[in-house]
């Protein structure tokens, strides 16, 4: 955080990893859900 | 007005996501962003400038910008208001205060180099820089040309060469970055014949702006443009004059421009996670009721079809039960009357009516 | 009795609506030409005071929000269930897709290096600009449609297998357009909230976002509502009996929908202007015009609208439709180009060059025109018979 010297600065570094984790959360939802509901037999 | 607006971040709907979006501005209001340390900026003295329009030559020369129409010793320029454009970085104008025989006022415009750079926070490929020296650079390099940052900037400073067909470049004032690198001046304050310009490090500006407003009493209103403005600049203002009346907007607030937009892209990550959720939620939600109405429906079907055979049934065995007892009654009838005429008949018919 | 524009038959090519359209395209390949080679000061008006224009004001933020039709549709039937309007689904994709495919190219036009598209996302990421989440989304939704509309072109190939695989991932889709959509339909409006000095007050709210996602559900519903009556008139003979008869429901369940959205977005213009204190500008010339857009182009046509869903009157809702449709024209040119840079003296204010217009004209002559090639052979407007229509 020492190289962190503007609220731009902050802000980029923050959203860089915001969109990673969005992508992640994106591929993982249907993924839980397939998990979540794989033991219902119908 | 604009700043309690500006304050006023919870922008989605639902509380939940008001209160995210909130926390997320107050995240980065928490943190106080001070900007790089000893960065570097010009004072501009309005009350010292001449209207020469030597910066304008002098930027012209050091940015290798092509030679306008007009000479810059031509001072006819200043007679309509210009802003910066491709081939002008900065430009002088002049203005006439209100008050008779008051003499013209000349301001010079160009990239404030903002603290907190608008250009900055709206280019979607990172082509603006705050660097750590003060100035704001552009990379012409991975600019798509989309002009957001045009659209963004609160003081309309970058321009566009629209004529190019195929690679155009947004053009602005570089602070003359590449000559700070090399520890020289700005070409306009080199090139100022009155110090109507300063350089040096942003905060012994402000000092030095506060003592000429000691100074000389009634020279300067109380006001150093470009301190607080959109989170401040890197080019700071000393005006005689309201600033309003320059050409110089005073209705900018205070805060970054980065503060303004943090609100919404703070609800976007929101969207992402909870979105899902809740579409998915009524979509198992309508599954579920159709799943129940269609075994409703089923149970319904059979429930009837096994009333109608329990009714059959019913109806069947009391048919049978009527048949069975018409029988019976019938058998009855006929012993009965086999008896009376076998009391009639002689022995050998009453053994035959034995055997039957 | 598929009118004569359309009946295509191979020596049917002479007919008006093909020489205007022929006339529009060439005009547009010859500006075209001009804009690749003289760049956007040969074609347009734009200026260092006035950077985003008509193509951007109607192209894109019209487009966009016009091209609404495809995630509310699929939501409505796949999501929320409403299955009886399953017969919308299709056309209501295909022209999202064509919207967003035209959105794309006009930006092509619009930017000054259109080859460094992608560059935000393969070279230099600006993550700190409402600009990269809207182009993120856009690419994105851009597949996602091509995808959801896959199967009517696999149909028509006779790709069963390939058919079968897509259809599998139609929750998944849905959800994901759903979220995409309010991501980037929000996002257009969030553009603006960075200019509080350039744009008036009374556009100018914090809550432009939560504006621009409800006016796309808005137009998404009028829009389906216009194309249905529009696919009626002129490609009937190639509409089964599900979207024959499925059309009147459409228009009533669509027709409710919009009213009822409608009138929760005129209340929360309202507290709009209340939580800024912006009542005094009503007096304004300015205000005057916002509020012909509050009045005229919200609160008329929910009323209108629940009139004709009261009534059961197809042609009301149509009219209303169509209405509505112009007034998220009218919404959006206020933000982008009325009411933006209001500051500023008349003679620098913007009016688009007809070049620009005829680069607009062009791309929607384009849109119709792919539209219809699409729909006199792909089973779009019917199903195909070797499929259930689920």
């Amino acid at each position: 955080m020492d190289n962190i010297h503007t609220l731009q600065e902050f802000m980029l570094h923050t959203k860089n990893i915001i969109y990673i984790l969005i992508l992640l959360a994106l591929a993982a939802f249907p993924l839980f859900w397939r998990f979540l509901n794989g033991r219902d037999k119908e | 007005m604009s700043i309690s607006r500006r304050k006023f971040l919870g922008w989605m709907g639902g509380a939940s996501l008001v209160a995210a979006g909130a926390r997320k501005a107050h995240a980065a209001a928490n943190r106080s962003f001070e900007g790089y340390a000893g960065s570097l900026a010009v004072l501009h003295d309005i009350t010292r400038c001449i209207g020469c329009r030597r910066c304008e030559a002098g930027c012209n020369a050091v940015n290798e910008l092509p030679q306008p129409e007009k000479p810059f010793d031509d001072l006819t320029v200043l007679e309509k208001r210009r802003r910066t454009s491709a081939p002008a970085y900065t430009v002088v104008n002049r203005f006439a205060p209100a008050g008779d025989g008051q003499p013209p006022v000349f301001v010079k415009k160009q990239c404030n180099h903002c603290l907190e750079p608008a250009c900055a926070s709206a280019c979607f490929v990172k082509a603006f820089t705050k660097t750590p020296q003060g100035a704001v650079i552009y990379n012409p390099n991975v600019c798509v040309g989309c002009r957001y940052c045009m659209i963004a900037c609160p003081f309309e400073i970058p321009a566009y060469e629209y004529d190019k067909a195929l690679d155009p470049r947004v053009t602005k004032c570089t602070l003359c970055h590449p000559r700070i690198l090399e520890g020289k001046l700005p070409g306009c304050v080199e090139a100022c014949p009155t110090e109507a310009l300063v350089f040096g490090p942003r905060d012994e500006l402000i000092r030095m702006a506060r003592d000429r407003m000691r100074a000389h009493p009634g020279r300067y209103l109380d006001h150093i443009y470009g301190e607080h403005e959109m989170g401040g600049t890197s080019w700071l203002y000393l005006s005689g004059q309201p600033f309003e009346t320059l050409g110089m907007r005073e209705d900018l607030g205070t805060a970054p421009a980065g503060q303004l937009t943090s609100g919404a892209l703070g609800a976007v990550p929101m969207v992402v996670g909870l979105w899902p959720v809740l579409l998915t939620g009524i979509w198992a939600i309508t599954q579920r009721k159709e799943k129940i109405a269609a075994h409703e429906q089923a149970q319904a079907v059979a429930a009837a079809r096994a009333e109608t055979e329990a009714q059959a049934e019913v109806r069947l065995k009391t048919a049978l039960e009527k048949a069975a007892k018409e029988n019976a009654a019938a058998v009855a009838r006929e012993v009965k009357k086999a008896l009376e005429t076998a009391k009639t008949a002689p022995q050998g018919e009453s053994d035959t009516e034995k055997k039957s | 009795m598929t009118s004569p524009q359309t009946t295509t038959g191979p020596g049917r090519l002479l007919t008006p609506f093909n020489l205007v359209a022929g006339i529009i395209v060439v005009f547009g390949m010859i500006i075209t030409i001009l804009r690749f080679t003289g760049g956007l000061a040969s074609v347009t008006n734009l200026s260092d005071d006035n950077p985003w224009g008509l193509w951007i004001g109607f192209d894109l933020l019209v487009g966009v929000a016009l091209a609404a039709g495809g995630y509310v549709t699929s939501a409505a039937v796949y999501i929320f269930g409403l299955k009886r309007f399953h017969a919308a689904v299709r056309p209501a994709i295909l022209t999202g897709f064509l919207g967003y495919a035209l959105v794309v190219l006009a930006l092509h036009y619009d930017v000054g290096r259109p080859w460094r598209l992608p560059y935000p996302f393969v070279v230099s990421a600006g993550t700190t600009s409402l600009l990269f989440e809207v182009a993120a989304c856009v690419a994105l939704y851009l597949t996602v449609l091509f995808i959801e509309f896959s199967p009517a072109a696999l149909e028509w190939l006779g790709l069963k297998r390939a058919r079968h695989l897509v259809t599998r991932l139609t929750l998944v889709l849905t959800i994901l357009g759903v979220v995409l959509s309010t991501l980037h339909q929000s996002s257009l409006g969030a553009l603006f909230l960075i200019v509080p000095a350039k744009l008036h007050p009374l556009w100018y709210t914090p809550y432009l976002p939560i504006y621009f996602f409800i006016t796309s559900t808005i137009a998404g519903l009028s829009m389906v509502i216009c194309e249905s009556a529009l696919s009626h008139r002129y490609f009937h003979g190639k509409m089964d009996a599900a979207h024959l008869s499925g059309n009147r429901d459409l228009t009533l369940g669509f027709g409710k929908a919009a009213s009822w959205v409608l009138l929760g977005y005129f209340v929360i213009k309202v507290i709009g202007i209340a939580a800024d204190n912006q009542w005094h500008y009503l007096g304004t010339g300015f205000g005057a015009w916002y509020l012909v857009e509050l009045l005229g182009f919200v609160a008329l046509p929910a009323f209108m609208y629940a009139v004709g869903v009261r009534e059961k009157n197809i042609t009301i809702i149509r009219w209303t439709a169509a209405w509505t449709v112009l007034g998220i024209v009218v919404n959006r040119f206020n933000v982008c180009l009325v009411a933006f840079n209001w500051h500023l003296p008349a003679e620098q204010r913007y009016f688009p060059h007809w070049m620009e217009i005829g680069i607009s004209v062009f791309i929607v002559t384009l849109g119709i025109l792919v539209f219809r090639f699409i729909v006199t052979r792909m089973p779009i407007l019917h199903a195909h018979p070797d499929y259930d229509a689920h």
